[in-house]
């Protein structure tokens, strides 16, 4: 690859924050004013957040980009981790008119455009869904060309994620979004009851022949085994990417 | 200077040795995983280890013969640009200088590929005086293919990404040539201490 493709340097900017949107109860949107990045950003990429206390100390973390890059606004969906140190700042105490400093857009591997083509077939875990709906949002800007397949795991209904608009995109032509509760559902549930399974994931990445585009985006073991069916099922690795968080159980 | 962020406290645990956490990273006691693709599993009997590039000689070990190089217990702490550190990993593997014993080559550079297509390049002398292995065990056990098994490339003193899983060969180069992740605006180098996580860092 030639170097000339480098982005340049990440500096850290400061932005304002414009709204906090609930998605869930554990779950914000944060909209923000959009950073000056020259290049723009790619749907897939994230960004590093760092947090200043008074005496100086820091943290730093990575979030996924939730918003597509025609958007007006960069949006960062995070979910409140009990044990974190950053999420429950962001989740709980940041308002509208603080500033945040981050930098990016990080990661160039897990990105889809248009020019990627299709068919595009996404797969996601909890909040692993946040870099698949910039994916979602920036598809439904392009012609619509190509068929896109969600297939979008969770504990429970209300832990759902932009629920609403991902059922419009379903509603969509060539666009099949599917849920899969893994805990509790609705007595009325129509969607898929329970994990995930390779029949599933053979179903919804169809025939390898039609050389889909995977993205793969949620905890680990989700991730390894979704990603291990899809493998074995025919399609071609060098075709689905992976983006993984939490440690594995062993 | 960083403005401070309004309300933060931070959530600070007690770190028992702050010295060994370089700066930006948090002390993690889970292994996490990370890499861009599906898990690699190459059967052990298909598997070799190759030195080639600008070198007199290639030279490659299929796996029995690798595990009978002389190995090592390494026992280090690891960095990954994601920011978690984690201390006191243990390993075993050999060493790339014992490797590199095998071989004739005057080349500054190398590059590391992998089972899966991954890359990454390393200056020469930050893999040589005992600061790299090829390890294939770790905490005793045999390297799990989600940490990079059959095995991968230690480097604790670069961000791990620099330590690349499902390592299947070194090839040495005149000039330093990017790797998957340095490609896509990671730092080159990636020393944790100079928080050399992207370019220009």
């Amino acid at each position: 690859m030639a170097r000339a493709a480098l982005p340049g340097r990440l500096t850290w900017q400061l932005v304002s924050v414009v709204d906090l949107v609930e998605e869930t109860s554990r779950t914000k949107s944060l909209v923000l004013a959009r950073p000056d990045w020259p290049g723009g950003y790619r749907s897939g990429q994230h960004v590093d957040v760092r947090l200043t206390a008074e005496d100086g100390y820091q943290v730093q973390r990575s979030y996924s980009i939730a918003s597509a890059p025609e958007d007006d606004h960069l949006v960062l969906t995070v979910e409140r981790l009990d044990d974190g140190e950053v999420s429950p700042y962001l989740v709980d105490v940041l308002q509208p008119g603080d500033e945040l400093e981050l930098r990016g857009p990080i990661g160039g591997y897990f990105v889809w455009e248009e020019s990627l083509g299709g068919p595009l077939v996404l797969i996601g875990g909890g909040s692993g869904v946040v870099p698949l709906r910039s994916m979602l949002r920036h598809w439904s800007g392009t012609d619509r060309s190509v068929a896109v397949r969600l297939v979008y795991s969770v504990r429970r209904l209300s832990e759902v994620i932009y629920h609403d608009e991902l059922l419009g995109y379903g509603a969509l032509d060539g666009v099949d979004i599917r849920f899969a509760l893994t805990r509790e559902w609705p007595d009325d549930w129509q969607g898929r009851r329970g994990r995930i399974d390779r029949a599933l994931l053979e179903d919804v990445g169809g025939p390898p022949s039609a050389k889909p585009r995977v993205y793969v985006c949620g905890p680990n073991a989700f991730v390894e085994s979704a990603a291990g069916w899809l493998v074995e099922a025919g399609h071609d690795p060098s075709r689905i990417r992976t983006e993984r968080f939490g440690p594995t159980g062993t | 200077m960083s403005p401070v962020s309004r309300g933060f406290l931070g959530h600070r645990r007690p770190v028992a040795d702050p010295s060994r956490l370089p700066p930006g990273q948090y002390l993690e006691t889970g292994f996490p995983v990370l890499s861009a693709g599906p898990t690699p599993h190459t059967p052990l009997d298909e598997w070799s280890f190759l030195i080639s590039g600008e070198v007199d000689e290639p030279v490659s070990w299929p796996w029995k013969e690798f595990l009978e190089l002389p190995s090592e217990q390494v026992t280090v702490d690891i960095h990954c640009v994601t920011k978690w550190s984690k201390f006191d990993t243990h390993w075993k593997g050999v060493s790339v200088d014992t490797l590199f014993e095998h071989i004739n080559s005057e080349a500054a550079y190398l590059t590391a590929w992998c089972d899966g297509g991954y890359t990454t390049n390393l200056p020469r002398e930050h893999v040589t005086d005992g600061k790299a292995w090829v390890a294939y065990e770790y905490d005793g056990q045999p390297l799990h293919p989600e940490h990079g098994g059959p095995a991968r490339l230690l480097v604790p003193h670069l961000y791990f990404w620099k330590s690349a899983k499902w390592v299947r060969g070194l090839t040495l180069t005149v000039d330093d040539e990017p790797g998957f992740w340095e490609n896509y605006g990671y730092h080159n180098l990636g020393d944790p201490w100079l928080e050399q996580r992207y370019q220009g860092d």
